[in-house]
């Protein structure tokens, strides 16, 4: 909450391997994130269909880049690239501090 | 407990956190109408005064009891009494649990999941269940807290079942 709020929030479900996908994807670029679990059924994933339009999991909200995304290949993908080592906009970014 | 012709079992002393104490801090799942996630006792008591409320397992009547009876007094809503404060329960259920009971009852009000017990054991209210054996669960509890994390009033159950005096907690909250 106040202040320390990692910049990425996480909607996931337990065991849920495409939402491990994701997991594992942030630990390897060591992103803070913060985790929110839904249950299994779909009409219980209201607060998924508000953020992302879609009641799937994985889905993400980036605070820093106010992008919200859903399907994990899609959200792995993007991970990389705004986040990742060789990505276009870490070297901006480190080009501009 | 009255109205019954037999002495009810008694849960002895607790060697609980007292008025006036630091409580400690615990980082547990809170669950909501809609999801889980991990939050602090101390990120709730930055916000506001906290009355954290230790009960039964989901599903026992100690428990639907207590919150049917909090939800209608209105503990924490708006006009309600503490009004200013963040009400939220604490029991062994897991997370699904807890979003059964919270649809069930009807309740604005959020629950800690600790299948551990480890809250209650720091809080000095665990209580092994008799007949359940390896399951030990809060004794019915509890604690108003301030912003410094202070109890400033505590109700702890000592007998088998037993219940809050809500207007003597009320008038308790009132001068949080």
């Amino acid at each position: 909450m106040a202040g320390t709020d990692p910049s990425i929030t996480l909607y996931r479900l337990q065991a849920c391997p495409f939402c491990e996908r994701v997991v594992r994807r942030l630990d390897e670029l060591d992103i803070e994130y913060r985790s929110r679990f839904v249950e299994p059924e779909h009409s219980k994933r209201n607060v998924v269909k508000r953020i992302s339009g879609k009641r799937t999991v994985p889905a993400i909200v980036d605070h820093e880049t106010g992008v919200t995304m859903s399907e994990s290949a899609n959200i792995v993908e993007y991970l990389q690239g705004t986040y990742g080592q060789e990505s276009p906009d870490t070297q901006a970014r480190a080009e501009a501090q | 407990m009255s109205g019954v012709d037999f002495d009810v079992v008694e849960l002895g002393d607790a060697d609980s956190v007292d008025v006036g104490e630091e409580v400690p801090d615990f980082t547990r799942p809170l669950v909501n109408s809609e999801y889980w996630e991990d939050v602090s006792l101390s990120e709730l008591t930055a916000e506001n005064p906290v009355i954290l409320v230790f009960t039964t397992m989901d599903g026992a009547f100690p428990a639907t009891y207590m919150w049917n009876t909090i939800r209608d007094r209105g503990w924490g809503a708006d006009n309600g009494p503490a009004a200013d404060a963040t009400v939220v329960g604490l029991s062994i259920s897991t997370p699904y649990e807890h979003e059964t009971l919270i649809e069930e009852r009807g309740m604005d009000y959020d629950l800690f999941s600790d299948p551990g017990n480890g809250v209650a054991e720091a809080f000095g209210i665990a209580n092994d269940l008799d007949g359940m054996e390896g399951v030990s669960e809060p004794r019915p509890a509890i604690f108003a807290i301030d912003g410094d994390q202070v109890v400033q009033y505590a109700w702890i159950a000592s007998e088998w079942p037993d219940f809050p005096d809500y207007e003597e907690a009320e008038a308790a909250l009132a001068d949080l």
